[in-house]
C-alpha cells in the first residue's frame, strides 16, 4: 500500500467527505484504498462476510461524476461504509451469519441501505455477526468468528463484531450496526470505537431481519463521535414502511456534536451499573472519566435504578419469546435452506430437518427458551412477568431522568475476552450485556465511546451515555465533550493506538 | 417454576420444528434449566398491579393512502426460492399419507 493510501484509510469520515467534496481526492481513490486494506488484512480479522468490490467502485465512480457535474451531494458523499449482514441489500447475499440463509439474495433494500445509497455513500460489503444477532462475541457466526484488531486472539464483541472490527482495522471509516441488547455498544466498547443505539423507532427497521421486534434498532458505528453523528443524521427519520417508526423530526445530533459544551449539565451515575462483576481496570477508566466530566463543568449526581438488577432476567425471557416467533419464518419454503425434500417427507418433516441443519446452537437454544416461555401454563409466569419488569425499568429511567439529563455507566463489565472462553457458557456470555440491556427494554437511546485502555491488559474500555427517548442529541453533546477532553490528554483518538496488523 | 425435563425439551423441539439429536436434547435440557432458574427471580418484583409493557412506544395501527405501489420482482423472488414449479413455490406434501 502506498503512503497516500495508508493515510486515506486512517482518516475520519468527515475529513474524507470534505476532501472528496473539494476535489482533493476522488471517491474512487478512497474506495480503492479501503478495498486494498480489506484485501490485505481481512483474512486475519474476518470482519466481512461479503465484499462488493465491483459495485462499490461503480458507485464511487458515479458519485465522482455527479460531483464533477456540479450536482448537490450529501455530507458523507463518496465515503465508504460497511453494513451488518442483518440488513437486506437487493441482489447481494444476506446471511444474518446463518447457514439457513446462505446464498440468499434479497429482492429489496432495507430502508437504511436505501438512505445510504440516496446520500451517496459507497457500500463496501456486509459484515460478520453472531447468527441472527444472538451473541456478544461474534463466535456464533456460522461463518467463523471475527477477530479483535487490538488482539487477534480476542473477541470483537457481538453481535456486531464485524462492523466494529472493520472500523478498528481501518477497513472502513463507517459502518452500520444493530442493537437489541447491546450489539452496537458492547462491540464499540471492546474495539475502542464509537457506537450508538438510537431511540427505538428513530431508525427504520424495514429490511432489518427481526430478532426481537420490540427491542431491535439499527444505528451508526464510527471511530469518532462526529462521524457517528453525521451517519446518524443520514439514516434516522420517519419511514412509512415501519409502523413503529417515530413521525417526528430527528434530534439535531450534528449540532450537538459540534457544540460539546456540558457546563451545568446534570450527569447521573447509575448505582446498580457498577461495582461487583466489573473489572478494576474498567472501573478505573470510568471513574477518571467522571472526574473529567466534572472538570468540564457538569454536575454529577448518583441515581438508583433498583429494577436494573432484574433487567437481564426479563430480557432473556422477552428476547427468546420474540425471537422464537420471528424465526418461525425460516421454514425452507419460500427462501433459504431446504433439507430432506425427497418426495416422501412431509412439509413438517422438511421444515424440522431444514431448521435443524440451518440453525446453530445458540439460535436453537433461544428458540426453545422462547417456545417454553410462551407456552400455555408458563406464559404468565415468564413472559407476562418479564413484561411487568419492563414497566418497572422504564419507571426507573423516568425517575432518574428527573434528577439527571443523561446517565452514565461502563458499557461492558470487562474488556475483550479470549475467543472460545465463554462460547458454550450461555449465562457467562449473557452477562456481557448487563449494562446495555435496560436501554433496549425501555426504548431510549445510548452511546458507547472509548475512554482509555485498561491498565490490567491494555485493552479498550467503553463508557456508556444514556438519554431519554428522542433526546439522542444529548448523547452527542456529552460524547463529543468527553472525547475532545480525552483527545487533548492523549494527543490523538484512542483508536490511533491500535497495533499495526 | 419447576425443572425442565428431557421429555419437555423434546416436546418443545417438536413445537419449534427442530429435529434435535439425542445429544442436543441432553445438552439443552441441562442448559435451559440453568437459564430458567437464573431468570426466575424476576417474579420477586413483578407484582400483580404492575401493567405489562409489550412495546417501548405506544403502538397504533398505521394506515396509508390506498395507492398501488410496486411490489417485489417475481423473478427475483422465485430465484431465491428453494423450489418452484409453474411460477409458484413448490412445497412438500402437506398431508400425512393416511390423510391423503
Amino acid at each position: 500500500m502506498t503512503s497516500a493510501a495508508a493515510d486515506l484509510i486512517r482518516q475520519s469520515a468527515s475529513v474524507l467527505a470534505a476532501a472528496i467534496s473539494e476535489g482533493e481526492v476522488s471517491s474512487v481513490e478512497v474506495t480503492k484504498a479501503h478495498l486494498a486494506r480489506i484485501a490485505a488484512v481481512d483474512e486475519r480479522v474476518h470482519a466481512f462476510l461479503q465484499v462488493t468490490s465491483k459495485a462499490a467502485l461503480e458507485s464511487a465512480q458515479a458519485i465522482d461524476e455527479k460531483r464533477k457535474s456540479g450536482a448537490t451531494l450529501g455530507v458523507l458523499a463518496g465515503v465508504p461504509i460497511a453494513v451488518k449482514d442483518v440488513l437486506t441489500m437487493r441482489g447481494v447475499p444476506t446471511t444474518c451469519g446463518s447457514k439457513i440463509l446462505e446464498g440468499w439474495r434479497p429482492p429489496y433494500d432495507a430502508t437504511v441501505v436505501s438512505r445510504l445509497r440516496a446520500a451517496d455513500l459507497v457500500i463496501l460489503g456486509k459484515t460478520n455477526m453472531d447468527e441472527f444477532a444472538m451473541g456478544s462475541s461474534t463466535e456464533h457466526s456460522a461463518y467463523g468468528p471475527t477477530h479483535n484488531p487490538w488482539d487477534l486472539e480476542r473477541i470483537p464483541g457481538g453481535s456486531g463484531g464485524g462492523s466494529a472490527a472493520a472500523l478498528a482495522a481501518f477497513e472502513t471509516p463507517l459502518s452500520i450496526g444493530t442493537d437489541t441488547g447491546g450489539s452496537i455498544r458492547q462491540p464499540a466498547a471492546v474495539t475502542g470505537t464509537v457506537g450508538v443505539k438510537p431511540t427505538y423507532g428513530g431508525v427504520s427497521r424495514y429490511g432489518l431481519v427481526a430478532l426481537a421486534s420490540s427491542l431491535d434498532q439499527a444505528g451508526p458505528c464510527a471511530r469518532s463521535v462526529m462521524d457517528a453523528a453525521l451517519l446518524h443524521s443520514v439514516i434516522a427519520g420517519h419511514d412509512p414502511r415501519d409502523s413503529t417508526s417515530i413521525n417526528a423530526p430527528v434530534p439535531d445530533v450534528v449540532a450537538a456534536a459540534n457544540r460539546g459544551d456540558i457546563r451545568g449539565l446534570r450527569i447521573g451515575l447509575v448505582k446498580e451499573l457498577s461495582g461487583e462483576g466489573y473489572q478494576a481496570g474498567v472501573l478505573q477508566r470510568f471513574n477518571e472519566s467522571v472526574e473529567l466530566l466534572q472538570g468540564l463543568g457538569a454536575e454529577v449526581v448518583e441515581v438508583s435504578c433498583p429494577h436494573f438488577d432484574y433487567a437481564l432476567g426479563a430480557y432473556y425471557l422477552i428476547l427468546p419469546s420474540e425471537a422464537s416467533s420471528n424465526l418461525a419464518r425460516f421454514d425452507g419454503m419460500r427462501y433459504g435452506l431446504r433439507v430432506g425434500d425427497n418426495g416422501s417427507n412431509s412439509v413438517e418433516q422438511v421444515m424440522s430437518l431444514s431448521r435443524e441443519a440451518g440453525f446453530g446452537a445458540e439460535v436453537k437454544r433461544r428458540i426453545m427458551l422462547g417456545t417454553y416461555a410462551l407456552s400455555s401454563g408458563y406464559y404468565d409466569a415468564y413472559y407476562g412477568q418479564a413484561q411487568k419488569v419492563r414497566t418497572l425499568i422504564t419507571r426507573d429511567f423516568n425517575a432518574a431522568f428527573e434528577k439527571a439529563d443523561v446517565l452514565i455507566s461502563p458499557t461492558a463489565p470487562t474488556t475483550a475476552f479470549k475467543i472460545g472462553e465463554k462460547v458454550d457458557d450461555p449465562l457467562a456470555m449473557y452477562l456481557n450485556d448487563i449494562a446495555t440491556i435496560p436501554v433496549n427494554l425501555a426504548g431510549n437511546c445510548a452511546m458507547s465511546l472509548p475512554v482509555g485502555l485498561s491498565p490490567a491488559d491494555g485493552l479498550p474500555v467503553g463508557l456508556q451515555i444514556m438519554a431519554p427517548p428522542m433526546a439522542d442529541d444529548r448523547l452527542y453533546l456529552v460524547g463529543s465533550a468527553l472525547e475532545s477532553a480525552l483527545t487533548d490528554r492523549w494527543g490523538h483518538l484512542l483508536i490511533q493506538e491500535v497495533p499495526n496488523l | 417454576m419447576t425443572a425442565i425435563t428431557r421429555d419437555e425439551v423434546a416436546h418443545l423441539a417438536k413445537l419449534a420444528r427442530l429435529d434435535l439429536s439425542g445429544t442436543e436434547l441432553d445438552h439443552y435440557a441441562e442448559q435451559l434449566d440453568v437459564i430458567l432458574q437464573s431468570v426466575a427471580r424476576i417474579s420477586e418484583v413483578a407484582a400483580d398491579e404492575i401493567p405489562p409493557t409489550s412495546h417501548p412506544v405506544p403502538v397504533e395501527n398505521v394506515f396509508r393512502a390506498d395507492i398501488a405501489l410496486p411490489g417485489l420482482d417475481r423473478a427475483e423472488v422465485f430465484a431465491a426460492a428453494p423450489a418452484t414449479e409453474d411460477d409458484r413455490f413448490r412445497v412438500p406434501r402437506i398431508l400425512d399419507e393416511e390423510e391423503a
